[in-house]
């Protein structure tokens, strides 16, 4: 790999009060790849991400050592954390339609960076929403409430609105558990676009999402980095480790 | 016999098999006994039927009060009610007459009591809500509310007469008798602010931050614009409880009588006594020999009504912004 390193990740250790949630993990992303992260329930994908754009400040009892460098500078040092937080789109599991109509929505977070101008607003707005496949299906009504969207109507506005704030890195986890296949494929589609501008972390429950879309896969296993490497040795017959073998084939109990 | 309860049909059904739940039997008379009146369901709907009487009759039992309280002040006040009654000064010894120098007392106590207690409770309840942190003094803050509401009217009387009233050089005046009532108000309207701004879901504030916007953002487009309904409620049923309170103004600033123009509106300086309702109503019952019967009824009317006015306004307020509320 000769892409230069986005996200560099150091001995990653999360502990939420007394319970470790992630035991060292370290890691690297490149630009403009797609890393899958697969793992079982409870293996730490989510504060995993959390860390990475600085969520995790708001759970009260989060503790976090190690390093965690965005293009070469420790999250923790940096300054400007709202700035960092819109370098990095995040997609969370559930829709969450803001109690805002379909425009607002999309607009809320280059207003809160002080985007003021109409006409680029607008223009921003088209293209999030077409990005995230949403356009012809609202762009008669983008002055309803979002929230009076379908499920999979308003996992798509918050992809959206998570690519409204031009990120460098995209952070989808479990994008795509309320959205039905078609939509599914189409997002996939987008997401395969979107490598060329950013780089995508891609944490997901379908092992063959990963496969489809990612170039390199990460394995969790509570809280612990079990392997990484290109997709196709991750799904071929002999990975490295044999955990990670029973999972991707779901023998794993 | 609560052991199985689907499996056993009373008198029929003996020789088939008991499969009846999720038993594909294929025949219709399986599909019937699955819906027979064992003697358990029979008791469920009993306990049932009783359950929800018992509960129906205390929640009916709440109309009795007040219908009798409405009923019985009406009735005896009925001679002296009518809009002279409000606005006319009391006369004869304040035996006759009417109340307006305690009803116009009353507003200003209450408008500027909720003046003040209003934006400090709000603002400190965003805090206590948005931005603490679970440390010490948080906690302490918390403990302080707490403990703050559960104080009886008659010591946050005292503590005014000596802040406001003595140390604070107020005198006895509207200012301390307001001041005191806000400091009374002011955990109550933290506490139903809070439970208004709790109720906004937490993952509505992640998805703003998750943006990239700040605490303050999050805020000022999210959770107040739909806690706002919650939050006037809370406020506005404080205006009954600082309109009904007596103690607190009695030891600050209510007088028994003070002379003010028919009608005016503008009668009194912050830094003057008043007259309020409350303490006129005790005045009239048991203070001044020979009342016309009707007269302290008829203030309590008043009382109540005013009140009332303002809990419905509160309800309709609340009517209105849920309407327009989002999710």
């Amino acid at each position: 790999m000769n892409a230069p390193v986005r996200i560099e990740v150091r001995d990653l250790r999360l502990a939420y009060g007394t319970r470790e949630a992630l035991h060292g993990v370290s890691f690297d992303v490149h630009a403009h790849e797609i890393l899958g992260i697969i793992g079982p329930a409870q293996a730490g994908k989510t504060s995993l991400l959390r860390c990475l754009n600085r969520t995790i400040d708001f759970t009260a009892d989060a503790r976090m050592t190690g390093s965690v460098k965005v293009d070469g500078v420790d999250v923790r040092q940096v300054k400007d954390v709202f700035g960092l937080r819109r370098k990095i789109g995040m997609v969370a599991p559930l829709p969450v339609g803001l109690p805002l109509s379909i425009y607002d929505n999309v607009a809320f977070a280059p207003r809160c960076a002080g985007l003021r101008r109409r006409d680029e607003l607008e223009a921003l707005v088209e293209r999030c929403l077409r990005q995230a496949a949403l356009w012809d299906e609202v762009k008669d009504r983008l002055h309803t409430l979002g929230t009076r969207l379908s499920g999979g109507q308003q996992q798509r506005l918050t992809i959206a609105r998570a690519l409204s704030h031009q990120p460098e890195i995209l952070c989808l986890d479990e994008f795509s558990i309320a959205i039905d296949p078609v939509t599914t494929m189409r997002i996939e589609e987008v997401l395969k676009e979107l490598r060329r501008t950013v780089t995508i972390l891609l944490v997901t429950n379908l092992t063959q999402q990963a496969r489809r879309l990612a170039d390199r896969t990460l394995f969790l296993w509570k809280g612990e980095l079990v392997e990484l490497d290109r997709t196709e040795v991750i799904f071929s017959e002999h990975p490295r480790e044999r955990r990670t073998y029973e999972y991707v084939n779901g023998m794993v109990g | 016999m609560t052991d199985v309860p689907f499996q056993e049909p009373t008198g029929e059904g003996s020789g088939r098999d008991a499969g009846g739940l999720g038993a594909p039997s294929g025949s219709d008379a399986g599909a019937e006994r699955r819906f027979v009146r064992t003697a358990f369901v029979r008791r469920k709907e009993r306990f049932e039927a009783w359950a929800r009487g018992v509960f129906l009759a205390m929640a009916a039992a709440m109309i009795v009060p007040l219908v009798a309280i409405v009923g019985h002040l009406t009735y005896e006040a009925w001679p002296s009610l009518g809009l002279e009654f409000v606005l006319d000064i009391p006369r004869q010894g304040m035996t006759e007459g009417g109340i307006w120098p305690a009803f116009v007392g009353t507003l200003y106590l209450v408008g500027l009591s909720l003046a003040v207690a209003a934006p400090i409770g709000v603002l400190a309840a965003v805090y206590l809500n948005e931005y603490a942190r679970d440390n010490w003094f948080n906690r302490v803050i918390q403990l302080a509310v707490i403990n703050l509401a559960g104080v009886p009217s008659i010591v946050h009387a005292l503590f005014g007469l000596g802040a406001f009233v003595y140390a604070a050089r107020f005198g006895y005046s509207i200012l301390s008798a307001s001041l005191t009532l806000a400091i009374m108000t002011l955990p109550v309207i933290i506490a139903s602010t809070r439970e208004a701004l709790a109720a906004v879901p937490r993952s509505f504030r992640e998805a703003c931050w998750n943006v990239g916007a700040t605490r303050w953002q999050t805020i000022r487009s999210i959770v107040l614009p739909n806690s706002i309904s919650g939050i006037l409620t809370g406020v506005i049923l404080q205006v009954s409880r600082a309109a009904g309170e007596t103690a607190p103004i009695m030891f600050t600033g209510a007088v028994f009588y003070k002379a003010i123009a028919r009608g005016d509106l503008f009668a009194y300086r912050l830094d003057e006594q008043c007259m309020a309702l409350s303490m006129h109503l005790y005045t009239v019952t048991t203070q001044v020999p020979n009342v016309r019967e009707s007269v302290p009824y008829a203030t309590a009317v008043v009382l109540l009504a005013s009140v009332l006015l303002v809990n419905a306004t509160a309800i309709g307020l609340r009517l209105w912004l849920r309407n327009r509320k989002r999710w």
